[in-house]
């Protein structure tokens, strides 16, 4: 589905022919062969011992909980029922029928579509633009730049989105000092329903810049050298080269990093949460932020199990949509 | 990233403004850099300043006067060391958890030839895309019912074997040679042994990287330690910061200081260990993103 299983069901598959598979089919079983290699019924038992704790961790902590989630999506479940699971009422599609009804859910999903539709192409731009810049035009310090631009991403979220809320502080902030001393006078960035989401979509591609960057210089690197040299020597510009060379090449690339920051920036909760509390008058509000509130708040457990659904499903949906509309049509 | 580009050929350049469009480009590049250091900075420094030069206008980078007092404050108000120990307890305790674990599952996709194996495959990929949201209203309820609320347990087990290390693990590993096993085999070498003693040695750098990777998003962890935490005794830093930065009573001990020296000692560590080892993000990201 995400483009990592494309590389790795490949390999799976090479693995796979490079080695006899154990036999199914009785007919092969009778053909008389020799075991090349110890014990087949050792590997298979060896194989099973070493993805035990995996399974298990993955099974109780995972598999369980997505499973149940759903469940509870069609009950009342309530705070009461933390303490017995078992009573919550079974309530048929009621939670997605009042979820479609809910004006603040109904805002919390355009505000998250704002952040995806304006965050994600700004990031995969500027992304693309630093990786550019220092995979072409760079050589001494390279890693110094790299580094640099790489270090919000492994940024503890909270503590960014504390800082940013006092660069953004309309009192004794930087940007609004800045703007005062050239004369101006800056907005309340968070506390202005129209000036909020554009301060959390900043903040956002701040962080998430880097990552997008060092996913496109190695993509830039496996761009042959020779294309490019080669498309030089015909004459091309260096904005044809990009354009009609590098941008094609990256293809691949390019689908990956807007895929993983589009998931990402869908499920965003740390940013709103600490610099906004999805205010001023739920303009912030985020799907994430308002399954928190009544989860974890309110205890409308059964309503929240909703949201992550319909969350999830516009998640696959998009990703498909994505593959889809931006996989390599030459092929 | 070894792979070295050769540095500016000396191939015809017909485009002009060569000469200038060197320092032009290391122009627009730092530029860029300051913009993106800019919050840390700030933060920095601003957690050395005194209320005057905080809230003064034009706004001050450097302090007047430099000062400790906004973290006298916050060591005042926040058991920092506390918060500092359970994020170091949690994040180790996960890391150890996801290089034994993962390592373990990453060898049996990689070099055992078990039935089930293309479906543990599978499972494994499909789980890197399942986002938390979908988990963590029924994992409160098991976590409750278990007893696990308010514990490290708790905020370890249900991280304890992340998807993306089995991934990373199993890519790693399939490089190393199977002579080499079946050579051990021969030898009457069990699977634990050879897992331990001749594949783990040979795949340290993904460790490396591995380590890097689960100890910094363990330790950026919020959603869950929030979740999982009522006590404050068991808060982890970044639920500390965020819980302190949005109490409405906070400013009384002196604001927007003491949040600057929060953040810091919450970054610091982070940043340290990122900048020290830089090379295995880039490798860990390489590979599992490209490959």
């Amino acid at each position: 589905m995400s483009p990592t299983t494309g590389p790795a069901a490949d390999g799976a598959a090479t693995v796979e022919a490079r080695r006899p598979r154990p036999p199914r089919a009785p007919a092969a079983r009778s053909v008389p062969r020799r075991p090349r290699r110890h014990g087949v019924g050792r590997q298979n038992l060896a194989g099973w011992l070493f993805s035990t704790p995996f399974l298990v961790l993955f099974g109780l902590f995972m598999l369980f909980p997505i499973v149940a989630t759903l469940l509870m999506s069609f009950t009342d479940f309530g705070a009461r029922n933390v303490t017995r699971p078992l009573e919550a009422e079974f309530v048929g599609l009621d939670n997605y029928v009042k979820l479609f009804e809910d004006d603040k859910f109904l805002t919390a999903l355009s505000n998250t579509a704002y952040f995806v539709v304006v965050g994600v192409p700004l990031t995969i731009l500027l992304g693309l633009l630093v990786a550019l810049l220092l995979n072409n035009g760079i050589d001494r310090a390279r890693t110094f730049f790299r580094v640099g631009f790489y270090a919000p991403v492994v940024t503890t979220i909270v503590a960014a989105a504390v800082v940013w809320r006092f660069v953004l502080d309309p009192a004794d902030g930087l940007v609004a000092g800045v703007a005062s001393a050239l004369g101006v006078t800056a907005p309340d960035f968070l506390g202005s329903e129209t000036w909020a989401m554009p301060s959390l979509i900043a903040m956002a591609v701040w962080r998430n810049l880097g990552t997008v960057m060092v996913l496109f210089i190695a993509g830039l690197q496996a761009v042959p050298a020779e294309v490019r040299e080669a498309a030089r020597l015909d004459g091309a510009s260096p904005w044809q080269e990009l354009r009609r060379i590098t941008v094609p090449l990256l293809r691949p690339t390019m689908l990956y990093a807007t895929v993983i920051t589009t998931i990402g920036y869908l499920n965003v909760f740390e940013e709103p949460f600490v610099m906004t509390q999805g205010g001023p008058s739920d303009s912030t509000l985020t799907v994430s932020l308002d399954m928190y509130r009544e989860g974890f708040n309110f205890f409308h457990m059964g309503y929240a199990s909703a949201m992550a659904y319909v969350l999830f499903v516009v998640i696959m949906g998009i990703t498909v949509l994505q593959l889809r509309l931006l996989k390599d049509n030459t092929r | 990233m070894s792979a070295h580009r050769a540095p500016a050929r000396p191939a015809p350049r017909r485009h002009g403004g060569s000469r200038l469009r060197g320092p032009l480009l290391y122009l627009v590049a730092s530029l860029g850099l300051l913009v993106m250091a800019a919050p840390f900075l700030w933060m920095a420094l601003s957690a050395f300043k005194t209320k005057k030069d905080l809230t003064a206008s034009p706004p001050v980078w450097i302090p007047s006067e430099w000062t400790l007092s906004n973290f006298d404050a916050l060591l005042d108000q926040l058991d920092m060391s506390r918060y500092f120990l359970n994020s170091l307890i949690v994040a180790g305790l996960v890391t150890i958890c996801n290089l034994l674990f993962c390592s373990m599952l990453g060898y049996a996709l990689a070099k055992l030839n078990f039935a089930g194996r293309s479906k543990v495959f599978a499972l494994v990929l499909a789980a890197l895309m399942v986002p938390g949201n979908l988990m963590i209203l029924p994992l409160y309820v098991l976590m409750n019912r278990l007893g696990l609320i308010d514990t490290y347990a708790g905020l370890v087990l249900p991280f304890a074997a992340g998807a993306f290390g089995v991934f990373l693990m199993r890519q790693f590993m399939q490089s190393v040679p199977d002579e080499l096993l079946e050579a051990a085999r021969i030898d009457g070498a069990s699977e634990w042994f050879i897992f331990w003693r001749i594949v783990m040695p040979l795949v340290k750098p993904a460790l490396a990287t591995l380590t890097i990777f689960t100890f910094l998003s363990s330790w950026n962890n919020f959603i869950w330690p929030l979740i999982a935490t009522n006590d404050p005794d068991k808060y982890t830093l970044p639920v500390a910061l965020a819980t302190f930065a949005n109490d409405p009573n906070r400013t009384v001990g002196g604001g927007n200081g003491m949040l600057m020296a929060g953040s810091l000692l919450v970054v610091l560590p982070v940043l340290v260990v990122f900048v020290a080892l830089q090379r295995h993000f880039t490798q860990g990201i390489a590979t599992a993103g490209m490959k």
